[in-house]
């Protein structure tokens, strides 16, 4: 059991706060940190000279505009069951949804994990099954095990959509991008898969801290106050929290597995633009098991959503609640852009709970 | 959408295993740990273990979790 409790870490980030003497602005890059920041009211804990900022962390937020539309074209497609995780299924088109295709008969299902999908296409040997591979490095080594599964099992019409995204060159982007960060807290469970080593390049590359952090209020708190301390100290470098999960080398057997079906390509992110060496393609050995040039799906010219500033919330320049749309014309029940759609959203959360 | 939850391991066929992750038993695949036993807990995202953990700190999480309250829902396992 923890030894302290969120009240000690609390005095100690207020006494850390004072000797640092300045503003200071820590940025979670990770959507869940994002929901547990918010549901706890951390916000309103802190002393006001240490800001909260919430950076390109939610998966489905940072999927470029342009790829939701191809997911809308595969869609239509009548031979076509669609399998995705929860929250990417409300996230707004130009004219449309996956929920609202849904509601025009697209066969579109909400799954736990990518294996369901695969078991859906071994019963459903009649129809193409399109799993949409969206996530961080979290999720895309279960994805790539998948995918090998389904190769061995010599499953045919079991294909994906893949749109992962790779945490660590966005947060280089979003500093060279010019946000004032002095720390990030990093996100415990890519740090599981990755290990805290990692970020280490980039947080001596721009003399920070970043520290991997648990989930819970008190590990929140915690890695807040390894980060103050740090800061207040002048030490760069990345640092453990959430020790019991999270090891400096992370999982190599995940990352082999990754990196035996897929390989680092460039990648187009919400808000971001295009990042060198952000994402996940399949290695061209697996290529038949791309939706995309399974499906011959066409490229479709850059869209943004007209006022909707879900990308300067997503490069930290804005707090959701400075969007003149936030609470008016969108909200979880209208959203008009994904901040607001994902439970994981910086805007949904915002609107939640507060803060 | 990176939640991941602690579970323990009740029932193992080659890279298939049951779990337990707070009185639910689910279905979990072991691909990507080594060296997992029956009893052992690990660390659950999206329906597979991403990592093997000291039950020490997995009751530690799931202590932390009950005093939250946090409801065992779909959202909590995805």
């Amino acid at each position: 059991m923890k030894t302290r409790s969120p009240d000690e870490f609390l005095q100690t980030i207020h006494t850390l706060a004072v000797k640092i003497g300045r503003r200071v602005r820590l940025m979670e890059v990770c959507g869940t940190h994002t929901t547990a920041i918010a549901r706890a009211g951390l916000r309103s804990t802190l002393p006001e000279s240490i800001e909260l900022v919430s950076g390109p962390g939610c998966p489905v937020c940072v999927t470029a505009q342009r790829e939701i539309e191809r997911m809308l074209l595969l869609a239509r497609r009548s031979n076509v069951i669609i399998c995705t995780f929860g929250d990417m299924i409300r996230v707004p088109g130009v004219d449309s949804s996956l929920e609202q295709e849904r509601s025009r008969g697209a066969d579109i299902r909400v799954v736990y994990s990518p294996d369901d999908a695969m078991h859906i296409a071994e019963e459903k040997t009649e129809k193409e099954i399109v799993f949409l591979a969206v996530g961080f490095e979290t999720t895309a080594p279960g994805i790539a095990a998948t995918v090998l599964e389904a190769v061995e099992k010599k499953i045919k019409n079991f294909s994906l959509f893949v749109s992962h995204k790779l945490i660590t060159p966005a947060m280089e982007a979003v500093l060279h991008g010019g946000a004032s960060i002095d720390g990030f807290i990093t996100p415990g469970h890519v740090s599981v898969v990755l290990g805290s080593n990692e970020f280490t390049p980039l947080a001596e590359k721009f003399t920070i801290p970043c520290v991997a952090t648990g989930f819970e209020p008190s590990d929140v708190l915690e890695g807040i106050a390894m980060l103050l301390e740090a800061i207040a100290e002048k030490r760069c470098g990345s640092f453990i929290q959430y020790v019991r999960a999270v090891k400096p080398d992370g999982n190599p057997r995940a990352r082999e597995i990754l990196f035996r079906v897929y390989e680092i390509t460039d990648a187009e992110w919400r808000g971001l633009g295009i990042i060198p060496q952000s994402g996940l393609r399949l290695k061209k050995e697996f290529s038949s098991l791309d939706a995309i040039e399974r499906f011959s799906l066409p490229q479709i010219p850059p869209v943004e959503l007209s006022d909707c500033l879900c990308g300067d919330v997503l490069k930290g320049n804005i707090h959701p609640n400075e969007c003149p749309l936030f609470g008016q014309a969108c909200t979880p029940r209208t959203p008009v852009g994904p901040c607001m759609v994902s439970s994981e959203g910086a805007c949904a959360a915002r609107y939640k709970y507060g803060g | 959408m990176c939640l991941a939850i602690p579970a323990k391991v009740t029932e193992i066929v080659g890279v298939d295993a049951m779990v337990d992750i707070l009185g639910n038993v689910r279905p979990t695949k072991l691909s990507l740990v080594d060296d997992v036993s029956v009893g052992d807990y690990v660390l659950i995202h999206a329906g597979y273990a991403i990592q093997k953990l000291e039950a020490q700190d997995a009751l530690e999480t799931l202590a932390l979790f009950e005093e939250m309250g946090a409801a065992l829902n779909e959202d909590t396992l995805a």
